[in-house]
């Protein structure tokens, strides 16, 4: 079993640990209070370019060089965006962050801005998160009064604004320029680019968008130095990660280890294995979004660059897990009902062909499938992909052709018997 | 009936606290309407007029907008509002026997609301909270995991009128 280095996750277990005199207790605010009266802006970004930390809501970008890209002569004010939107099905990572640990959150973010100087931070938090949003409020409010946030921070001349923009129930605001359109009032319609937001985002002005976790581990690196971060990870990917797992395990929840740790071990040795003993049969690794792994194929490095040679993808690392008891095809409808139900409808290959795919997936479970309908719905899928403003298309595409890919004679046998007996049958 | 000077009059001092952090009038639009809704529980044809009417948009703009959101609703919802979700780990580990015993028990289907105006019934995609699958969010909180004996509980002490 892997070595847990607790580090994003140390204060989860403390009590009240929301509260910023326990937060400051365990040396919480000291790196933010290093930065602004220590170092320079360039050397900050230098640090978390040196650590290897990457983009933890699911591109995986690393997030030195996104902050690196601000323009440094801009004569517009920046803006740092934090995306607590959260709603890729199977992850639940940032819930945590905000409710147990919000003032790591907030010293990674006063860290950021000052890093990209900027005075003014959004932080945009799905609008079902009603507690979340109600303890990270509280924890802001503390830290105003503190004096951590607000005019002159640490004594210094630097200031600095966070305010909290609280969603209304949409999946493609986690999409960080659909998000920039929802945080400017209106629909959240992804934008193309270029031009990215780091030139154009936030009323038109340079915007650095982090996600949470990306942020609460800024104040590590700087207190214990890139170099220590960077080696907790493996090549290329700095840290620990928190993996939400899901699904038919023993032990649903939040584990964190780090970047690399086998899927295998995840499952089996930190969630306990799977329900009642039963036998494997798929794991999505990285969130709804991500292609399926059959049972064979989870003694797989849980990073970036692995999963992505694997043909799928970390994601957000929300793991789920299924057993030999489920119908991959009510599963697929599950996965196609989410993506038509979620697309925001600016892109036609993605507005009709998640409806068309939603429709043909709907009949196989019926038990009217055709026999065209397997190649329908890859042909479907893949003139989805690359076709759209933003990666929902091909986020909605990936499930459809995985799972016909790995588990087609299942399909087969849906269609020609209208009926889940094969399930049925490994239960016997 | 709300008129639509009322919502910004009786919220003056929250809508001005609102604006003074965006750049643009535009841009405090979702915040407006969420104080909207937290005040009056839906967003009325009033309502949508006079948030246009405060921040200077053209009534469409705030239309779209409460048609794109899933959490903006037009109607009121009964006073227990039941939402449960229905993605992959909820489903995997049994939410369709939930959406149907609720059903059952609260007589209301999916997308109705009970005519004395006490339940509503929803379906959700993914709350994030996969590991308390199966799982709903009643009002503002989060329950699961969710069983049948869990729910008679919740529905008795809602029915005896006390704290959930």
């Amino acid at each position: 079993m892997s070595a847990c280095p607790k580090i994003l996750s140390q204060h989860f277990d403390v009590p009240n640990a929301h509260k910023i005199e326990v937060y400051c207790s365990r040396g919480g605010y000291t790196s933010a209070r290093k930065v602004l009266t220590e170092m320079g802006a360039e050397q900050v970004i230098e640090e978390v370019k040196k650590s290897n930390l990457r983009g933890l809501g699911g591109a995986g970008f690393p997030t030195g060089m996104k902050w690196g890209f601000i323009p440094r002569q801009s004569k517009k004010p920046c803006y740092v965006v934090i995306n607590a939107d959260e709603g890729e099905p199977g992850t639940f990572k940032d819930r945590y962050i905000l409710c147990l640990d919000p003032h790591a959150l907030i010293e990674g973010v006063i860290i950021a801005c000052f890093a990209v100087k900027s005075h003014k931070a959004f932080i945009y938090i799905r609008g079902e998160y009603v507690e979340p949003v109600r303890i990270f409020r509280g924890a802001v409010e503390e830290a105003y009064e503190k004096g951590f946030l607000g005019k002159g921070i640490f004594g210094t001349d630097y200031s600095l604004d966070l305010i909290i923009h609280v969603g209304a129930g949409a999946y493609i605001c986690g999409e960080e320029t659909a998000l920039l359109d929802s945080l400017e009032g209106k629909k959240g319609f992804p934008r193309l680019k270029p031009p990215f937001p780091a030139v154009k985002g936030l009323f038109n002005s340079p915007t650095v968008i982090n996600n949470v976790e990306t942020l609460a581990c800024v104040p590590h690196i700087i207190n214990k130095g890139a170099e220590w971060f960077s080696k907790l990870g493996c090549e290329k990917n700095g840290g620990t990660r928190l993996y939400s797992v899901s699904g038919h395990v023993k032990k649903p929840g939040l584990y964190e280890l780090p970047l690399g740790t086998s899927l295998k071990e995840i499952i089996y040795e930190h969630a306990g294995g799977i329900r009642q003993d039963l036998i494997l049969k798929a794991v999505i690794p990285g969130g709804i979004s991500s292609s399926i792994l059959k049972a064979n194929e989870i003694d797989i490095r849980m990073d970036f660059n692995s999963l992505a040679a694997a043909g799928t993808m970390l994601g957000s690392a929300g793991i789920m897990v299924m057993d030999e008891t489920t119908c991959m095809v009510k599963a697929l409808l599950v996965a196609t009902r989410f993506f038509a139900h979620e697309s925001c409808g600016q892109c036609s290959p993605c507005r009709e062909g998640t409806g068309w795919i939603l429709k043909i997936v709907e009949r196989i479970w019926e038990g009217k499938g055709r026999p065209q309908d397997l190649d329908n719905l890859i042909d479907i899928s893949q003139n989805i992909e690359g076709n759209t403003i933003c990666a929902f298309g091909d986020a909605a595409a990936s499930p459809v052709i995985s799972y016909i890919k790995k588990f087609r004679g299942e399909f087969e046998h849906h269609i020609k018997t209208g009926s889940c007996d094969l399930v049925e049958a490994a239960l016997k | 009936m709300i008129k639509n000077s009322d919502f910004t009059y009786q919220y003056k001092l929250e809508l001005e606290q609102i604006m003074s952090q965006y750049e643009t009038k535009r841009a405090a639009l979702l915040p407006v309407l969420n104080l909207a809704q937290e005040k009056y529980g839906s967003l009325s044809p009033e309502i949508e007029k006079a948030a246009a009417e405060y921040l200077d948009l053209p009534l469409m703009q705030v239309r779209e907008v409460v048609s794109f959101y899933t959490l903006y609703h037009t109607k009121l919802k009964g006073k227990y509002h039941f939402q449960v979700c229905r993605n992959m780990s909820c489903h995997l580990l049994g939410c369709e026997e939930i959406i149907e015993y609720l059903k059952t028990r609260l007589s209301i289907d999916v997308g109705e609301d009970s005519e004395d105006g006490r339940f509503s019934l929803s379906t959700v995609e993914c709350l994030g909270a996969c590991e308390i699958a199966p799982m709903m969010q009643l009002n503002d909180r989060y329950i699961g995991p969710l069983t049948k004996e869990s729910m008679d509980e919740i529905l008795s002490k809602i029915l005896s009128e006390q704290k959930i």
